[in-house]
C-alpha cells in the first residue's frame, strides 16, 4: 500500500535546540583521529608483489626491528585526508587577505601543465641532451623575470624567498670579497619594519645587523640611512613596496647613497605584485631582489610551500651568480653545473641546492605569465592596488590607519589604536573574522605598528566580494566598539575547533604521536 | 582577462569611492619618471588553449623517465606514486591554503604535519622531526649549522661518500659564515678513514648512507668516536626508501638525520620541488631549524595542533633565529605523508625489498658485461660501475640508443679522477626487459 503521507517536510518540535552528538561529529565536520590511531601495522594501500627469492647485498646493514608505522587501505586513506582537508581554509574557500603573502587565485591550468611528463617526469641529472625543453622553460622564465624587473641577470635556483635572500646576500658578499673588502664590510642595514627573514638571512651569512629606525610615516628616510653608512656597511636590505604597504618614496636616493658608500642594495621583492609592469626595480638602483614565485606569480602556497625564490641581479653582481645556470652564447645554450665550467668573467660563489631549483614552480609561473601577458600583468597589479585602497577607503572611518599620508600599494595596514579601551585585541578581531567565514589578515606584522592588521586582498577579488568583506569588517568594528566583547574574546565560535592553547604546546612539546601506555601497565 | 574579476565599470566606481582620478594616482610615491606608462615588451595575454599548446610543445622536447628504460638516480629517484596522492594534494583546501598561522581553520594542514613528523621520526629512528626543509641538500647545510650551535665549534668533517652537490651546498654556506669544512676526497669504495679526521676541534661529522656511490656505511663507530670528542654525527640519505630495508641512523646513535624525501609521493620534477626530512635527538630540539607542529588542546579541551617552539624562528628571533627558513615544502610533505600512509611499514618494507631485488638482478646482469666492474660490496637500489670507457661518453651513447643509463660520477665532481664511474639506480619501476636492454646496449657501447 502506498504511503500517502510522504516524508515530513518541516522540522519537528525542538528544532532550534542544539544537541551533543554521539560521535562528537557535527554533520560535515568530522572528528578525525590520527593515522596511527586508525591504521594497522599489517595494513597497506599498495599492492606490490613479493620478489622471487634472491641473495641480498645489504651486508650487515639489513634492518632488524620493525619501523612502527601503520598503513591504511586506499579507501581509508582517501577518507582520512579528505576529512582533514575539510578543516582547512584556502583561497578557493574565500577571501584570504593575508598581507605580505599575496594569496591570489591559483589557476588549475598551471597545475595541469606542470604535470606534463616532459616537466614532472624528468630527472635533474639525465643527459642534458634529453631535456632541451626544460632548459627552454628556464630561459623563458628568466627572460620574463629580467624584463619585468629591468635587471640583466637572474639566479633561478633558490627554493623560496628566504633562500633567495641568502643567494642575493651571498652574491653581495662575494662581490665585496672580490674587491678585497671582505674583512671590513660586514654590517647590513635592516629597517625595523623588515620581515624576520631579512635579519635572519644577514646573520646566517655572517653579517651583523644594524637596525634602521622607522619614520613616523612608515617609510625609510635617506638621511637615516646615510647616518649609518660607513666603510663597514656591506648592504641594506629594504623591502619595496615596504611591509607597511607603501612604495618607498626615497628609494632612488637610498640606492644612490648605498652605491656612493661602496655598498649594495638588496631589495626584498615579496611585494612585487604591487608593481609588476608599473615600475622596474632595475630603474630604481636595486642590486639584487628575490621574487617569490608563490606570491606574485601564483604558484600555490600549498599549506606553506613549496615556493621558489629566483633572484634578479645587477650587472655588478651577475658574475657571482651560483651554479647551476644556463649560459647562452651565439644562440646556443649550455648548462653550467660547476665553477670550473663557468664562462670567462664569471666567478660563481657556489651552489644553493643539489639541483636546478624548483622546476615545477617555474612551469606554473611561466603559465601564469603567458596567460596574463604584459597587459594582463600590469592590469593585475593595478587591480591589486585598487582593491587594497578600496578596502582602506571603506574602513578608514572606523579603523585607524597608522600611515594615512601615503596611498597604500597592494595591501592596507591598520593598527589597533581604534580598539583602545574596547577590551578587544587584534587577535580577538582576527578570530571573529573566522566566524564570519574569512581568513584573517596578517596580524602583528610589521612589528613597527602596534597590533598591526595587514590586509592584502589581491587582484583576484570581485567588487561584490570586496563590498561584502568591507561590510563585514564594518559590522565587526562597530560591534567591537559597542561592547559586544564576547563575540571577539571567545571567538572563533563556529570553527571546527576553538582557540588553541599555544602556551601549553610550547611548554610541554608533544611533537609526534606516541603509543598510549595501557592504563593497566601505567598503574603498575 | 579570465583571472581578473573587476569590470571597467567596477574600476571607475572604486576609484570614485577612493577619491582619485585614475589608478596611477595611487602610485604617486613612485619617483618621478620611474612609473611605466606602457606594458613592457612581452607577449600579450593568451587563452588556456594557446598556453597549453606552447608548454605542451616544450614538454614534448624532453625525454620523460617513464618513456624509456630509466636508471638515473644520484639524489633523485623515479618511483611509482599511487594516483590517490596526486588527487588528494590537489584538493583546494590543501593546495590553496597557507602556513597554518590561524590554527582554528588550518587543522587539516597541522594534523598532516604532525603525522609527517611522526612518520619521519619512526623511519629514521629518531626522537623528533621537523615539518620539512626545502630538500636534502639545504637540510644538510642547516644540520651543520645546528651542530655548530650545539657544540659551539665551527668545523665540519664531510665524508667522501656525501653527494658532491650536498658537499658544495655545505661548503658554500660555511664559507660565507667563515666556518671550517674538511671535505674528504671522493670515496668510491667506502674505505676512507674518517675516524682519523675526528678530534676535539670538530663540531660534526657528516656521513651519507647509502652513500652517493650506493655503498651502505656503518655509522655506529663514527658516532662513537664523534661522541668521545664532543662532536655530533649527522647522518644523510638521499633515498628514503632505503629505510625500509636498512638499519636506520637513529639505531646507530646519529644525533641529527637529514634526508631527501622526494622518493615518497613526489615526482622527479627536474630537481624540485622536493622535501627535506630533518630529525634529531630531542635534547637538541631548541636548536633545530624550521617549523615544528605540536599537540595541544582547545578551549573545550579537545585535541588540536599548532605550530610551536617558534621562538627559534626568524619571525620572532630575527637575527638570532636558528634558520632563515620560512616557506618550506608544505604540499610535498602532504604527498609524502599520504604515500607513506598508503604504504605503511608493510608496504614500505615490500617496496624496499623489490627495489633491492631489482638492483641485485641488474648488478648481476651487468657484472657479466665485458669492461664492467661493480665496485660495491653492499648496496640498496643503487651502485657504481667502473667502466672501460669514460662514463660520460657511455651515457651519451646509451641515450642515443634510447636508454637513460645513470649518472657519470664526473658530472657530479669533474676533475676528481672519477671519469670511468657510472652511478646506476634501479627501482620498482624497472622491468626485466629494461634490465636486459641495458645489458645489451652496454655490451654494444663498450665493445
Ligand atoms: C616581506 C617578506 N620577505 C620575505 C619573505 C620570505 O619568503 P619565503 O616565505 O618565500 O621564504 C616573506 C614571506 O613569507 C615576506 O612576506
Amino acid at each position: 500500500m502506498l504511503n500517502r503521507q510522504g516524508r515530513p517536510s518541516q522540522a519537528g518540535e525542538g528544532a532550534s535546540e542544539r544537541h551533543e552528538t554521539f560521535t562528537g561529529n557535527r554533520a560535515l565536520q568530522q572528528i578525525e583521529p590520527l593515522i596511527f590511531e586508525i591504521g594497522h601495522h599489517e595494513s597497506t594501500g599498495v599492492d606490490i608483489d613479493k620478489p622471487a627469492p634472491f641473495k641480498n647485498r645489504l651486508g650487515k646493514h639489513a634492518r632488524q626491528g620493525e619501523i612502527g608505522l601503520p598503513g591504511l587501505s586506499e579507501p581509508e586513506t582517501m577518507r582520512h585526508y579528505v576529512r582533514l582537508s575539510q578543516k582547512n581554509y584556502g583561497i578557493d574557500t574565500g577571501l584570504f587577505p593575508l598581507g605580505s603573502c599575496t594569496m591570489k587565485h591559483n589557476a588549475r591550468l598551471n597545475e595541469k601543465v606542470a604535470r606534463l611528463p616532459g616537466f614532472s617526469d624528468v630527472h635533474p641529472l639525465q643527459p642534458v641532451s634529453t631535456v632541451p625543453g626544460a632548459l627552454d622553460v628556464m630561459l623563458e622564465l628568466a627572460h620574463y623575470l629580467m624584463t619585468l624587473t629591468g635587471m640583466p641577470a637572474v639566479a633561478l635556483s633558490p627554493k623560496a624567498g628566504a633562500h633567495g635572500e641568502a643567494c642575493g646576500m651571498m652574491a653581495i658578499k662575494a662581490a665585496i670579497a672580490a674587491k678585497g673588502e671582505g674583512a671590513t664590510r660586514n654590517v647590513v642595514l635592516v629597517p625595523e619594519s623588515a620581515h624576520g627573514t631579512n635579519p635572519a638571512t644577514a646573520a646566517l651569512i655572517g653579517f651583523s645587523v644594524k637596525s634602521v629606525p622607522a619614520r613616523d610615516d612608515g617609510t625609510v628616510a635617506v638621511e637615516d640611512v646615510k647616518a649609518l653608512l660607513g666603510p663597514d656597511v656591506a648592504a641594506i636590505m629594504l623591502t619595496n613596496p615596504n611591509t607597511c604597504g607603501i612604495f618607498e618614496p626615497q628609494i632612488v636616493e637610498i640606492a644612490a647613497a648605498m652605491h656612493e658608500a661602496g655598498a649594495y642594495f638588496y631589495c626584498d621583492g615579496a611585494n612585487f605584485n604591487a608593481i609588476v609592469g608599473k615600475a622596474r626595480p632595475g630603474d630604481l638602483g636595486v642590486d639584487a631582489m628575490h621574487i617569490n614565485l608563490h606570491k606574485t606569480f601564483s604558484t600555490p602556497h600549498g599549506g606553506g610551500g613549496p615556493g621558489a625564490g629566483p633572484v634578479v641581479l645587477s650587472e655588478r653582481l651577475a658574475p657571482y651568480a651560483p651554479v647551476p645556470f644556463i649560459h647562452v652564447e651565439g644562440g646556443k645554450s649550455r648548462l653550467v653545473e660547476h665553477k670550473a665550467d663557468a664562462p670567462e668573467g664569471n666567478d660563481p660563489f657556489g651552489r644553493m641546492t643539489a639541483f636546478h631549483g624548483q622546476m615545477g614552480m617555474y612551469v606554473r609561473a611561466l603559465a601564469y605569465m603567458l596567460s596574463h601577458g604584459s597587459d594582463g600583468m600590469k592590469q593585475a597589479s593595478e587591480d591589486a592596488v585598487l582593491n587594497a585602497n578600496y578596502i582602506r577607503a571603506g574602513l578608514a572611518d572606523l579603523m585607524s590607519l597608522p600611515f594615512p599620508d601615503h596611498p597604500s600599494m597592494h595591501e592596507a595596514l591598520f593598527d589597533d589604536e581604534w580598539l583602545k579601551g574596547t577590551g578587544v585585541s587584534t587577535l580577538d578581531f582576527a578570530k571573529a573574522m573566522i566566524d564570519e567565514g574569512y581568513h584573517p589578515m596578517t596580524v602583528y606584522f610589521p612589528l613597527v605598528v602596534h597590533g598591526a592588521m595587514l590586509i592584502e586582498p589581491t587582484e583576484s577579488e570581485s567588487k561584490a566580494s570586496l563590498d561584502l568583506f568591507i561590510a563585514t569588517l564594518r559590522d565587526l568594528a562597530i560591534a567591537a566598539k559597542g561592547n559586544d566583547k564576547s563575540r571577539f574574546t571567545a571567538a572563533p565560535h563556529h570553527a571546527p575547533i576553538r582557540r588553541l592553547d599555544e602556551t601549553r604546546a610550547a611548554r610541554q612539546p608533544v611533537l609526534k604521536w606516541e603509543k598510549p601506555v595501557p592504563v593497566k601497565d601505567a598503574a603498575e | 582577462m579570465r583571472y581578473l574579476p573587476l569590470t571597467e565599470t567596477d574600476r571607475e566606481d572604486m576609484l570614485a569611492r577612493i577619491g582619485v582620478p585614475d589608478v596611477d594616482a595611487l602610485f604617486s610615491d613612485v619617483p618621478n619618471g620611474k612609473l611605466l606608462r606602457e606594458p613592457l615588451d612581452l607577449p600579450r595575454a593568451k587563452g588556456e588553449l594557446e598556453v597549453e599548446r606552447i608548454l605542451g610543445k616544450l614538454s614534448a622536447k624532453n625525454t620523460a623517465a617513464g618513456a624509456v628504460p630509466f636508471f638515473v638516480g644520484a639524489g633523485a629517484y623515479k618511483h611509482h606514486v599511487p594516483a590517490t596522492v596526486d588527487h588528494l594534494i590537489q584538493r583546494s583546501e590543501f593546495l590553496t591554503s597557507y602556513t597554518p598561522y590561524q590554527p582554528e581553520i588550518a587543522q587539516g594542514t597541522l594534523q598532516y604535519l604532525f603525522e609527517f613528523q611522526t612518520q619521519v621520526a619512526a623511519l629514521t629512528g629518531m626522537e623528533v622531526a621537523n615539518a620539512s626543509m626545502y630538500d636534502g641538500s639545504t637540510g644538510t647545510a642547516e644540520a651543520v649549522l645546528m651542530a655548530h650551535r650545539v657544540t659551539r665549534r665551527r668545523k665540519a668533517v664531510l665524508s667522501g661518500g656525501l653527494h658532491p652537490h650536498y658537499t658544495q651546498v655545505v661548503e658554500t654556506l660555511s664559507e660565507m659564515a667563515s666556518d671550517e669544512v674538511v671535505a674528504l676526497k671522493p670515496d668510491v669504495r667506502a674505505t676512507e678513514d674518517i675516524l682519523a679526521a675526528i678530534d676535539d676541534s670538530v663540531s660534526c661529522v657528516v656521513v651519507q648512507s647509502p652513500d652517493v656511490f650506493g655503498n651502505l656505511r656503518d655509522l655506529r663507530p663514527i658516532a662513537d668516536k664523534a661522541h668521545a670528542h664532543g662532536a655530533l654525527l649527522i647522518a644523510v640519505f638521499t633515498e628514503v626508501v632505503s629505510l625500509g630495508a636498512v638499519t636506520p641512523p637513529g639505531a646507530q646513535d646519529a644525533d641529527i638525520v637529514v634526508g631527501e624525501g622526494q622518493s615518497i609521493g613526489n615526482a622527479l620534477n627536474f630537481g624540485g620541488p622536493y622535501v627535506g626530512l630533518f630529525a634529531a635527538k630531542s635534547k637538541y630540539i631548541r636548536q633545530m631549524p624550521g617549523r615544528l607542529c605540536g599537540e595541544t588542546v582547545d578551549a573545550d579541551g579537545r585535541r588540536g595542533f599548532v605550530l610551536t617552539l617558534s621562538t627559534r624562528e626568524q619571525h620572532i628571533r630575527r637575527d638570532k633565529a636558528t634558520s632563515n627558513i620560512c616557506t618550506n615544502s608544505g604540499l610535498c610533505v602532504l604527498a609524502f605523508t599520504i604515500h607513506m600512509t598508503l604504504l605503511g611499514q608493510a608496504g614500505l618494507t615490500r617496496l624496499a625489498e623489490v627495489n633491492h631485488a631489482n638492483a641485485v638482478k641488474l648488478a648481476d646482469a651487468l657484472a657479466g658485461v665485458k669492461g664492467v666492474e661493480v665496485v660495491n660490496e653492499s648496496f640498496f637500489n643503487e651502485f657504481t660501475l667502473k667502466l672501460s670507457k669514460p662514463a660520460a661518453e657511455v651515457v651519451e651513447a646509451m641515450a642515443a640508443k634510447g636508454i637513460l643509463a645513470g649518472v657519470p660520477a664526473s658530472r657530479l665532481k669533474p676533475g676528481a679522477g672519477l671519469d670511468d664511474l657510472l652511478i646506476v639506480a634501479n627501482t620498482e619501476v624497472n622491468t626485466d626487459e629494461d634490465r636486459a636492454a641495458f645489458a645489451r646496449a652496454l655490451t654494444e657501447v663498450l665493445a
